[in-house]
This record gives structure tokens, sequence and C-alpha cells, in this order.
């Protein structure tokens, strides 16, 4: 099976629809991917199913890079 | 047939205008998801279209709550797998003047017409949002934009329902979803079977057209902003009402 950090980026090719090499852990979602403020909600709300958690509003508004949504994922399924 | 292999959920669809909304979709070749407080009502409304031949099932659920409606879409999607429209026809009316409202007649018609309609455009844009596409129409009332004496928590539900249905259309534009109110003047059904005699006269008096609309009316405004004959429409408020509000 992918890992947590595989399945992140897999998510965020699927839901921003932009090229798997644009994806870096210093991507910007909505400055360098194109996101809107729609797509960071969908975004959040495909990790959240992903991962079967519930991330507080607090804490979904401060990823807002490709690495910060792999750390966050990482610290809660651990690995 | 517009609407083969579309699902629509219509609240309060057992009886009065939201059936008459559910015939006018099927007749276009929806599949129906009739969602009521009236298990009865429901039960028999659905067996009734699927004996003509149309697919259709009856859910119970109260809109006013949140935890009702999220278990009422998870299990609409487990039954259809999508849902492609949403009507927001549940309401209730629960007069007084001011003076005389009770904080419960107040607090009971706002969760119902302004709450339940928040709670399922919530629950529904989640699958439109995935699906790029969706038609939302939620049912308003001509009440909602000029007042009517007697009814303070009725027309601010409805009118509330209005600013709802053109923040909910600017949110989900960019996604292919559109959202409607359409508000009707004075139709006959139970609710407003309730009137007296005098009330449903002095009505009539300031209905150009002079006779009380009928549920296909209403039903039929529904159908068209659903249809792709309105995929240019969003944020409106079509009214239905004889003229009464010109
Ligand atoms: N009849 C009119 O003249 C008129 C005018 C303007 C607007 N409207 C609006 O049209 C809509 C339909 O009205 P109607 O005249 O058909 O009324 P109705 O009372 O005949 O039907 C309303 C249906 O909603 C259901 N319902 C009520 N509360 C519910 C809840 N909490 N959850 C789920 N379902 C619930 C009822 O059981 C009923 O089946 C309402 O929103 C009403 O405000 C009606």
């Amino acid at each position: 099976m992918s890992s947590p950090a595989e399945r992140v980026r897999e998510i965020i090719v699927e839901q921003l629809g932009v090229n798997a090499e644009q994806v870096t852990d210093e991507s910007k979602f909505v400055e360098d991917l194109g996101a809107d403020s729609l797509d960071t909600v969908e975004l959040v709300m495909a990790l959240e199913e992903e991962f079967g958690t519930e991330i507080p509003d607090e804490e979904a508004e401060k990823l807002t890079t490709v690495g910060e949504a792999i750390a966050y994922v990482q610290k809660i399924v651990g690995g | 047939m517009g609407f083969a292999g579309k699902t629509a959920l219509i609240t309060g669809g057992a009886r009065g205008i939201g059936r008459a909304i559910a015939e006018e979709l099927a007749a276009a070749g929806a599949t129906l998801a009739i969602v009521d407080v009236l298990q009865d009502v429901a039960e028999a409304t659905a067996a009734a279209f699927r004996e003509r031949g149309v697919e259709a099932a009856a859910f119970v659920a109260n809109v006013a709550s949140p935890a009702d409606v999220e278990r009422l879409f998870g299990e609409v999607m487990a039954r259809f797998g999508k849902i492609d429209i949403l009507i927001n026809n549940a309401g209730i009316t629960r007069d007084n003047l001011i003076m005389r409202m009770k904080e419960e007649e107040w607090d009971a018609v706002i969760a119902v017409n302004l709450k339940g309609t928040f709670n399922c455009i919530k629950a529904a844009s989640r699958p439109m949002l995935k699906a790029r596409s969706g038609c939302i129409v939620n049912i308003a009332s001509v009440v909602g934009v000029m007042g009517n004496a007697g009814q303070a928590n009725y027309s601010a539900s409805k009118a509330g329902v209005i600013g709802l249905t053109k923040t909910a259309a600017k949110e989900l534009a960019s996604r292919g979803i559109t959202v409607n109110a359409v508000a009707p003047g004075y139709i006959a059904t139970d609710m407003t079977g309730k009137l007296s005699e005098e009330a449903r006269k002095a009505f009539l008096t300031v209905v150009p057209l002079a006779r009380p609309g009928t549920p296909q009316d209403v039903a039929r405004a529904v159908r068209f902003l659903c249809s792709e004959d309105a995929a240019y429409i969003t944020g409106q408020v079509l009214h239905v009402d004889g003229g009464m509000l010109m």
C-alpha cells in the first residue's frame, strides 16, 4: 500500500487537476497549484474522507502547502 | 425525457406542492427520494409512484435536525448513488401576531423552513461538488418579499431562504451547480386549507389572475429551473403568484 505522503499527493493531483510533477512539498495550493477557496475546502474534505479523520477549521487554515498537508496527515496516522 | 437517470430529493414531498413537484420531475424521467416527517403519507406517495413504474422511495427525516439530514443523505446516496436535484420544499406555518407570538412558534418555523433548507443544501453540496453539477431549488414565498400580518416567523424564514439561495448560488456556481428559489403566492393546499373563508377571499382580491394557484403551477416552474433550459439561470427568485407581486 502507498504511504500516507503518496496518498496525500495523489489526492492533491486528483482534486486540483494538476500534474504530479507540479506537486512538490513546497508547492502552495493557492499560489502554485491554482486552488480557489472551494478547492481548498474540497481538498480538506477529501483528506478527511481518505484518512477517516476530522480536520478542525483552525488546523485546516494552516495547511497552505503540500508539505504541511503531508506533515499533518503523518502526525495523525503515524508514519 | 429530460431527467432520465437523474435522482431528485424532495423534502416535504409526501403531499401538497412537494408531491406535485415529484409528479412533474417523475413525468420527465427522474428517480424520486420522497422525504417527509409523515412516514405513512410519504410511503403511500412513493408506493403510488412505483405502481406507475417510477423509481421512488420514501425516507423519513426531520429537515430541522442536522443529524437526521446527515443520515438521510447517507441513505439516499446508498440507495440511488447520486443526488442531482434537491428541492427544499418542507415548510410549516405557526401564525400569530407579533404581540402574541410565542418563542416556540418563532423557533419552530425558523428551524424547519430556514435551518432545514440550510441543512439540506450543506449535505447536498458534497455530492454535487464532486459531480461538478447539480440543481437546487428552494421554495420561498411571496410573503418573504412582501411581509404578511400574522406571519412574522414565516415571512422572516422565507426572506432568509432567499438570502441563503443567493449565497449558495455564489458559492457553488463555479462547480456547475445552480441554486434558485421559487416564491409561490396563494396556492390551494392543506397549508392554506387552514385559512378562514374571509382570509381566502381577501387573498384573492390581490391576485390579478383572480384564482388561487395550484400545486402544479408551482411544480412546473420548479421543473423549468431544474431543466437544461434554465442552465444559465442561478441565484434568482421566480415568482409564481398570479401577479400578486409586480
Ligand atoms: N400553499 C401555499 O399557498 C404556499 C405559498 C407559498 C409558499 N408555500 C411553501 O410551499 C412549501 C410546501 O407547502 P404546502 O402548501 O405543500 O404545505 P403542506 O403542509 O401541504 O406540505 C408540506 C410538507 O412538508 C412536510 N414537512 C413539514 N415539516 C417537515 C420537516 N421538519 N421535515 C420534513 N418534512 C416536513 C409536511 O409533512 C408536508 O408533507 C412550503 O415550503 C410552503 O411554505 C406554500
